[in-house]
């Protein structure tokens, strides 16, 4: 008999197990939820970290959807079950807005919290890899101007850098990047090809005329093997750009400043010397490195701003919200000297962040303040 | 056939095949051996920290607090930084200025130790109290690999001197890495631990337990012991069959659709968690409790009915019982399986950075693979090693659950 009761208790916990889950309401929520953008997420996690670890509200729960991901969840409607926050590497798209606006989520406050740039890394060896926007457009788009000069547009046919350009090495083209899903590639093709593009006059005359002829040269990454995805995963890549000094890498620039170098120490009798051996290095575009200071004076030109949004309905609702909101548009995370700034982001300048603070306390930014 | 040299050649083709297997044995060995010794060289560091002795008064005055008795509402924006900088500045003899620069030396969340053993006792205002505090990531890789490279992000040579000074005088201190096991996650490597997502696990793997067996074993006996067979019980063992080799993805957007959108329960939860990963499990679940099932004789069943027992009382005295080994070790297989899984949790908001632990199976959490899916994919160089770190954990508790099928099938089958 005892098998049998011990089938018999088995049944009755798994059935007590059901009702109670059933039985649980879908209550409030007592942590903020944020979504949203792969760029923002190492941001966002440090401040809600900080923030669970220095107030009376637990840390808020992050996720990294991407832009257009968090967006669509950020907009699905109000309520416990939708998130408070999302996180985006882009100002949010028109249609975007409308779906919000659809679903009752009309009133969202935009935050801009700083600057992100992205980089063309590469490893060690070698001299410093240098291009103009436009090189990096002819390297890196499916369809390009013909080689010859006249006004038509063909499949990329530069397979080695020195086609480009006579100065640049004989090595073939082979550049590892992160795939379409990712922020950081809508970054390299608004910010890289679509700007390299541009610089072509008759090119930017297809933008009115025919646009979809534009969209296809100037937003298309080559599919023929030189430009190669390789996953959301940095490390990867990085591994990739490491081990052949011939491949380049796109990166987000936090990961730059994380990789920047070793540090080899070796004593000797009179004492130590230090050097140090770059392992990631970003190439200069447009004649300018990527550092902290020509990222946020603008004369690198591989960068973008970065947002966040709130739903104003779920302010002084959900525990909490309003303070993180507060914490994260501080000076201390995000101002000039902030602890956002160790983990790469480029701060907004004073004024810009000013500004910032003031339209959060007071006015909401309803859609006819999103100027787009 | 009685020619010899046809003979020989018989053999010799089944020495062949048998080197073969072997050979194949060995290559997957090997592959899994070498898997094993990398992830064990990459995350064995993950189990110890490097921390510094420093001793820290808790100077009112530099708190910015007034009085001996602060309530948590001031501590709560104490500057505890300013703490920690004056403390190493009167650690490291001829430091110029406040001392902030050293803070470099030393974990980003070292601070916040500070002001949660000031919160827990706010009496300590005023006296001196000893700590040991996490170095930073660059600073423990540069003690790590005190050899020919050395690794660490940009800085200051000066810093490196401090480091090399203090090492000297015995304050750092090589520590078994508790915060690995006590602390949910974090974006600084040395105060990262693992403590969130194992709890998060066990719920969900209670709830994925609770709802996947009864299901599933009932399913298996209405099969096995009622069923008639016709054409739509065909079709519908067929659906079982298929579901058990449905991409785990499908079951997340199930989740997503059917239990957040639908009944309305929230993200990130380990009761949603555990639910969409039964709903995965169930079919290895039903396969294997059939099975287990079928191999209880007729005989057995015979002998009951002929004895006069009821339907039910063979079923609950006799086949059950019996088969009660081969059930659970499908469960656990299929528990296991669950363990491991990521991408159906993605979709339901669990691939996400938690750093509380949960309290219930209603608080938001993470698991143990989309802990190591997250590390592994962090920019910090320190988390490198705690991903290694994670999976020796992981394979350790797949490790004791599979061991615990073996010993549940050692201890009751029976064989006929």
């Amino acid at each position: 008999m005892s098998y049998g009761i011990r089938v018999h208790s088995l049944c009755a916990t798994a059935l007590l197990s059901l009702l109670w889950g059933l039985s649980i309401p879908a209550s409030a929520r007592e942590t903020v939820q944020i979504v949203g953008s792969s760029t923002v997420y190492p941001f966002a996690t440090v401040v809600a970290e900080r923030f669970g670890r220095y107030s009376k509200y637990a840390a808020p729960i992050v996720e990294s959807t991407g832009s257009g991901g968090g967006l669509k969840l950020f907009c699905s409607g109000l309520g416990a079950t939708t998130p408070d926050i999302v996180n985006s590497s882009r100002r949010i798209k028109l249609s975007e807005y409308q779906h919000c606006h659809k679903n009752g989520v009309g009133d969202i406050i935009e935050v801009k919290i700083g600057y992100d740039g992205i980089v063309i890394g590469s490893g060690q060896k070698g001299p410093v890899p240098s291009f103009s926007l436009t090189e990096l457009y002819l390297a890196l788009a499916r369809q390009v101007p013909a080689p010859d000069g006249s006004h038509k547009l063909v499949d990329n046919p530069y397979h080695r850098w020195k086609q480009l350009n006579p100065w640049f090495p004989d090595n073939p083209i082979r550049v590892f990047g992160p795939p379409p899903t990712s922020g950081t590639r809508d970054a390299l093709v608004e910010l890289g090809l679509q700007e390299g593009c541009n610089s072509f006059a008759w090119i930017l005359e297809l933008k009115k005329s025919d646009p979809k002829r534009y969209r296809s040269s100037c937003h298309t990454v080559r599919e023929d093997g030189s430009y190669i995805e390789a996953g959301e995963n940095d490390n990867l890549i990085l591994q990739k750009v490491i081990a052949d000094p011939r491949v380049l890498g796109i990166f987000g620039f936090n990961f730059l400043q994380e990789n920047r170098g070793r540090v080899r120490r070796v004593s000797h009798v009179q004492g130590v010397k230090d050097s140090v051996y770059p392992l990631l290095r970003g190439a200069e575009i447009n004649g300018a490195i990527p550092t902290i200071e020509s990222i946020s004076d603008g004369t690198y030109p591989l960068t973008r701003p970065l947002y966040f949004y709130v739903k104003k309905a779920h302010l002084g609702i959900v525990p909490g919200l309003d303070h993180f909101v507060r914490e994260f548009t501080s000076k201390r995370a995000s101002g000039a000297h902030g602890y956002l700034l160790k983990r790469g982001l480029i701060p907004l300048n004073g004024a810009e962040l000013v500004a910032v603070q003031k339209e959060r306390r007071g006015r909401v930014k309803d859609w006819r303040a999103l100027r787009l | 056939m009685t020619d010899p040299r046809h003979l020989a050649r018989r053999y010799r083709r089944a020495r062949l095949l048998r080197w073969c297997c072997l050979a194949a044995v060995v290559f997957a060995l090997s592959c899994v051996m070498l898997l094993l010794f990398d992830i064990t060289r990459k995350g064995i560091g993950g189990f110890s920290v490097q921390r510094l002795s420093l001793s820290v008064r808790f100077d009112p005055e530099l708190l910015g607090l007034e009085g001996l008795e602060p309530r948590p509402e001031d501590l709560q924006f104490a500057d505890f930084p300013a703490l920690l900088s004056a403390s190493l500045a009167a650690l490291i003899p001829g430091a110029g200025g406040d001392g902030s620069q050293w803070t470099a030396l030393l974990d980003d969340n070292a601070d916040f130790l500070l002001y949660e053993r000031l919160l827990a006792d706010p009496r300590l205002l005023g006296t001196e109290v000893g700590f040991e505090l996490p170095l930073s990531g660059w600073a423990e890789r540069y003690l790590d690999e005190a050899g020919s490279k050395q690794y660490a992000t940009l800085v200051e040579a000066e810093l490196l001197s401090t480091l090399d000074w203090l090492v000297e005088q015995g304050l750092v201190h090589l520590r078994f890495n508790d915060t690995f096991f006590s602390a949910g996650d974090s974006r600084s490597p040395s105060s990262a631990g693992i403590h969130s997502a194992l709890l998060g696990s066990l719920y969900t793997l209670l709830v994925c337990f609770l709802l996947s067996f009864p299901v599933g074993v009932a399913t298996a006996i209405y099969f096995e012991e009622f069923a008639p067979s016709n054409r739509w019980i065909t079709l519908l063992e067929i659906n079982i069959n298929n579901l058990a080799a449905v991409p785990s993805i499908i079951f997340g957007l199930l989740g997503l659709a059917v239990v957040i959108n639908f009944f309305g329960l929230p993200r990130s939860v380990p009761l949603v968690g555990g639910i969409v990963l039964a709903l995965m499990t169930l079919p290895t679940i039903i396969i294997a409790s059939r099975s287990a099932i079928r191999a209880v004789p007729p005989s057995v069943r015979e002998a009951a009915l002929a004895l006069g027992a009821s339907r039910m009382e063979v079923i609950g005295h006799h086949v059950v019982p019996l088969a009660l080994p081969g059930m659970l070790t499908g469960a656990i297989i299929g528990m296991a399986q669950a363990l491991g899984e990521t991408a159906p949790l993605l979709l339901i908001g669990m691939v996400a950075f938690v750093v509380s632990p949960p309290t219930g199976l209603m608080d938001p959490a993470a698991v143990l693979p989309v802990q190591i899916f997250l590390w592994a994919d962090s920019p910090e160089r320190g988390f490198i090693e705690l991903t290694s770190a994670a999976i020796m954990v992981l394979l350790a508790f797949l490790g004791v659950m599979n061991i615990g099928a073996v010993l549940l099938r050692r201890r009751f089958e029976r064989r006929w």
